[in-house]
């Protein structure tokens, strides 16, 4: 990690996003810094997951500029997300149900064999990805039964285990995670916040979503509550009770930022 | 209980937990189609002893004509595999025999092939493309190019048949053989080992099989869908123009009616072979297996001295029920 702890990784400004009539995202902005765990709140529908997506290069906003390390970026695609450091953990988990773990975790990342002709034909490293499969669970001290198994097989714990791991191995400096620990028994969501722990410790800038306010407390520094696609707070999480971050979820305190 | 009773005890604990065990594991299931290729093959085997089905010339028909069948499986499965459909093979083979006829003529025997390859490709592409930008269902697509392709072969050289006469294409596409085995079944060899390679070794396959099992899971990982779904549809294409090339250098002849009814007969020994027909999940080897069950059949029921039309019900029949019990087997998992 070569930027320091607190600088600022991302930045958007002015993100706007509407379907047909409904304007989703109203002039939002949000920075994320390095070494930073972020909470970004709001009811269903407050437009969490549709931020989260024109980060990630799903929605194109309609409006709005996103800066990564200070440069304006155009994320086209989620493809060009990822190649600026931007991983995602999608609600869906975006895991291949008949593909094995190491398959997944390498997807559209993989490994190639054979020089140029291999690199070219995209010839398959499935040694090398299966060696650095188990390295990258072992680091995170993510347990699957087998790296064979495939993704179908696997508890809805393990498979968003897979999903963190993969945004974490590949995030080497933005890591969206929407609602990660959404569905999980209390171990298993310990195990997750473990995770955003030992990211953000090594500098990643950590954007959670989470209806979980126990959660936010534990392990975020800031939070960002969005209510009907505008940002209506932000505010440091030391500074205020899980009630203010209730209260402010459900608009029955008004933020600073609101109009 | 007794020492007997208990140990009987144990065993049918052990052959549940064996049961349950296979159950889970895919390993089983892969095997269906081989399974079923040896059953009708002892099968017609004792029935059709006297009918000449075991001689060594029935067998080697029986080859030849399973090669085409299965050229075209190994495209199609991967057409299935990214979720994707191609209706329009058998036409494709058609109109393939004919160019290819056609190009030997003018330009000799690599550009026989070569020009026919292309076209096919080029077929896939639009089908491909017009799915993929329009949002049209790859079925509906290449349901209307089945039509399109059959007639341009039927006005290409009024319904009559181009003769081939170039004995060097007729011998490496179909007619001629390496020892005592035949061009047909090297070509087949071929086309599998290479299929079977770029769907499990190279990159470009397991971005179809993601893409066939989760289209937006896929999408969010930034793999370009788009590409992989035009690209599978240019595979089965492609494969199915190579098809007619090897049916025109069987019959040295091109004809706009060559391999146009084995469409379904394609995607039978497909699904038979373990191919999901919803996508996500195939294998070349199973469609090369399913495509000489395919075969077997249609030879044994010429040899059982069935009409014509009586042929067509059967195999009809049978394609439906092949399909079904295989799809069972693929939901349970």
């Amino acid at each position: 990690m070569t930027a320091a702890a607190g600088t600022v990784a991302l930045e958007v400004e002015g993100l706007c996003k509407s379907f047909r009539a409904v304007q989703a995202l109203d002039q939002v902005a949000l920075n994320l810094h390095y070494g930073r765990v972020t909470a970004l709140l709001g009811d269903n529908g407050a437009g969490k997951s549709t931020l989260v997506k024109c980060i990630s290069g799903v929605y194109a906003p309609d409006a709005g500029v996103v800066k990564v390390d200070g440069v304006v970026q155009a994320i086209a695609s989620p493809e060009t997300a990822r190649s600026l450091g931007i991983e995602t953990v999608h609600q869906t988990l975006a895991v291949i149900d008949p593909l094995d773990v190491v398959e997944n975790l390498f997807l559209n990342r993989e490994h190639t064999r054979g020089g140029r002709l291999g690199a070219w034909l995209g010839v398959l490293d499935k040694k090398r990805m299966r060696a650095e499969s188990g390295e990258i669970l072992g680091r995170l001290d993510i347990r699957i039964p087998s790296l064979r198994r495939s993704m179908s097989a696997l508890s809805g714990g393990q498979r968003q285990a897979v999903a963190i791991g993969r945004a974490a191995a590949w995030g080497q400096q933005i890591v969206l995670l929407d609602e990660p620990a959404a569905a999980l028994g209390v171990e298993q969501a310990a195990c997750v916040l473990d995770l955003i722990r030992s990211l953000r410790d090594a500098g990643v800038a950590v954007l959670l979503i989470t209806h979980n306010m126990d959660r936010v407390t534990e392990v975020c520094d800031r939070a960002v509550v969005l209510r009907q696609g505008r940002k209506t707070a932000e505010v440091d999480v030391g500074e205020v009770t899980k009630d203010d971050l209730v209260a402010y979820i459900t608009g029955a305190r008004a933020g600073d930022l609101d109009p | 209980m007794t020492d007997d009773s208990a140990a009987a005890g144990h065993l049918q604990l052990g052959v549940h937990r064996w049961l349950a065990r296979r159950r889970q594991d895919p390993g089983l299931r892969q095997y269906v189609v081989y399974m079923a290729a040896v059953l009708i093959f002892g099968l017609f085997a004792v029935i059709l002893r006297d009918d000449g089905f075991l001689t060594a010339s029935n067998l080697l028909n029986i080859g030849r004509q399973a090669a085409p069948i299965a050229v075209m499986a190994v495209g199609m499965a991967f057409a299935l595999a990214a979720a994707e459909i191609d209706l329009s093979v058998g036409a494709i083979c058609a109109l393939s025999s004919l160019v290819a006829a056609e190009a030997v003529g003018s330009y000799g025997f690599v550009a026989g092939a070569a020009v026919a390859l292309a076209v096919g490709a080029g077929i896939g592409l639009v089908n491909g493309a017009i799915a993929v930008k329009v949002r049209i269902p790859s079925f509906l697509v290449t349901l209307g190019m089945l039509g399109i392709v059959s007639g341009i072969a039927r006005n290409m050289n009024n319904l009559q048949s181009l003769p081939i006469r170039n004995d060097l294409f007729l011998s490496v596409f179909g007619a001629g053989s390496v020892g005592p085995i035949s061009s047909l079944l090297i070509w087949t060899v071929v086309v599998g080992v290479i299929g079977h390679l770029v769907l499990h070794q190279l990159r470009w396959g397991r971005h179809v099989l993601s893409v066939g099992a989760d289209r937006s899971a896929a999408a969010a990982l930034g793999i370009n869908t788009d590409r992989i779904r035009i690209t599978a549809l240019m595979t089965s294409a492609a494969a199915a123009s190579f098809a007619g090339v090897l049916l025109a250098g069987r019959l040295a002849i091109g004809r706009h009616d060559l391999g146009e009814n084995l469409l379904l007969t394609v995607i039978a020994a497909v699904v038979i072979g373990g191919t999901n027909l919803f996508g996500g999940r195939a294998s070349v080897a199973g469609a090369i297996a399913g495509s000489v069950v395919m075969a077997m059949l249609n030879n044994g029921l010429i040899l059982m001295g069935l009409r014509v039309a009586d042929q067509l019900i059967a195999r009809g029949v049978i394609i439906i029920l092949a399909v079904a019990l295989s799809m069972r087997e693929q939901k349970e998992t």
